[in-house]
């Protein structure tokens, strides 16, 4: 954010107006992200402390979500978002090289949605037996998705596709927003539902 | 409006600490210099405990440790550029082909990583902070590399 950068004093910055969460703008792209390095390293001859502005601009998709193929469902006797989740599992562990990965508890994804399918059908949020806390719980959900979603994915989904996919697109997604607007109604404490889902997906009345 | 730029806009009237003075070092030339990176992508090493909610502490990353996971507790960006290369937000390959062909001296040995998104600075201000610097110092680190997240 340059406004705060600007009322910052840093010694040295380079702007980039890229999405948050890939402040060096392209994954898998070397030679982007070598530029945006040398520009930043430029600064380093700068002979007063100085914020510059770097010329590319990335924006977001979050109105265009992932199109991801979804596994049929397996058991219809399960909740949906329970049953999703199993069908996701063999595309979660593919996404499972070495490098870096979101830490994700696996063995409370589904605890966590009973839980939060419980909350909605009308079991007090705090007696639902949700995972930690609910903001871990609804984290952790997310980042199994979204693992599994970057293994089902045929390219390199841009910024907040796959966030969308999992709140628009998914029964978990589903369940995580009718969860928030039962916790928002019974007055759970504010980050506790607040949380449960980006704010550029909420859905709250 | 993008759901980034919704969230500058919130954003950009954000109180800011009141800090003594505006640090500006010269340090050497780049092609000389050690190269660290401190993130704030809320990253660790594989079996060390996960950030917890607007923990101001910071991880060690050694340069070598492909192992790493991420523990950040925003909802608010995008995290499947990390999930699919860690260098969108901690390049350490890219800095490994910089100090090859010559263009940096060397990189660290350790790299530091933060959790972004906090809401009190006092404790980073003033005890991680400090603590970090000082760790960056005693490496030999020349030049930091910051990425936020």
């Amino acid at each position: 954010m340059i406004e705060v950068a600007e009322r910052m004093p840093i010694p040295r910055g380079l702007y980039c107006n890229f999405p948050l969460g890939r402040p060096l703008g392209r994954p898998n792209d070397a030679a982007f992200q070598r530029r945006v390095l040398d520009a930043a390293f430029e600064l380093l001859d700068a002979p007063a402390p100085t914020l510059v502005t770097f010329p590319d601009v990335i924006l977001d998709e979050v109105d265009a979500p992932l199109a991801c193929p979804m596994p049929a469902r397996l058991d219809p006797s399960l909740p949906p978002a329970v049953d999703e989740a199993r069908g996701l599992r063999p595309a979660y562990e593919r996404a499972q090289t070495d490098g870096l990965r979101t830490a994700v508890d696996v063995d409370a994804v589904e605890p966590a949605l009973r839980a939060f399918a419980r909350i909605v059908d009308g079991t007090p949020w705090d007696q639902a037996e949700v995972p930690d806390n609910p903001l871990t719980a609804a984290l952790n959900i997310r980042a199994y998705y979204e693992q599994a979603a970057a293994a089902l994915a045929d390219h390199v989904p841009a910024a907040r596709a796959g966030e969308s996919w999992f709140a628009r697109e998914t029964a978990a997604g589903a369940l995580m927003h009718a969860a928030q607007q039962t916790m928002k109604g019974a007055g759970a404490p504010f980050p506790f539902w607040f949380y449960l889902l980006p704010a550029s997906q909420h859905r709250l009345t | 409006m993008t759901a980034d730029q919704d969230m500058r806009a919130a954003m950009a009237t954000l109180p800011v600490p009141e800090l003594d003075g505006h640090p500006f070092t010269t340090p050497r030339p780049l092609a000389e210099a050690t190269v660290a990176i401190v993130t704030t992508a809320g990253l660790h090493r594989a079996g060390e405990d996960t950030f917890g909610l607007l923990d101001p502490a910071y991880r060690v990353l050694p340069h070598g440790d492909s192992d790493l996971r991420m523990s950040h507790n925003s909802q608010n960006f995008d995290r499947t550029g990390l999930m699919l290369d860690r260098n969108v937000a901690f390049p350490a390959d890219r800095l490994d082909e910089m100090a090859a062909d010559g263009t940096v001296g060397s990189v660290a040995p350790n790299h530091l990583s933060f959790m972004g998104a906090q809401q009190d600075l006092s404790t980073i201000l003033l005890d991680t902070g400090p603590a970090a610097a000082r760790f960056l110092i005693d490496q030999g680190t020349d030049v930091v590399l910051l990425t936020p997240v």
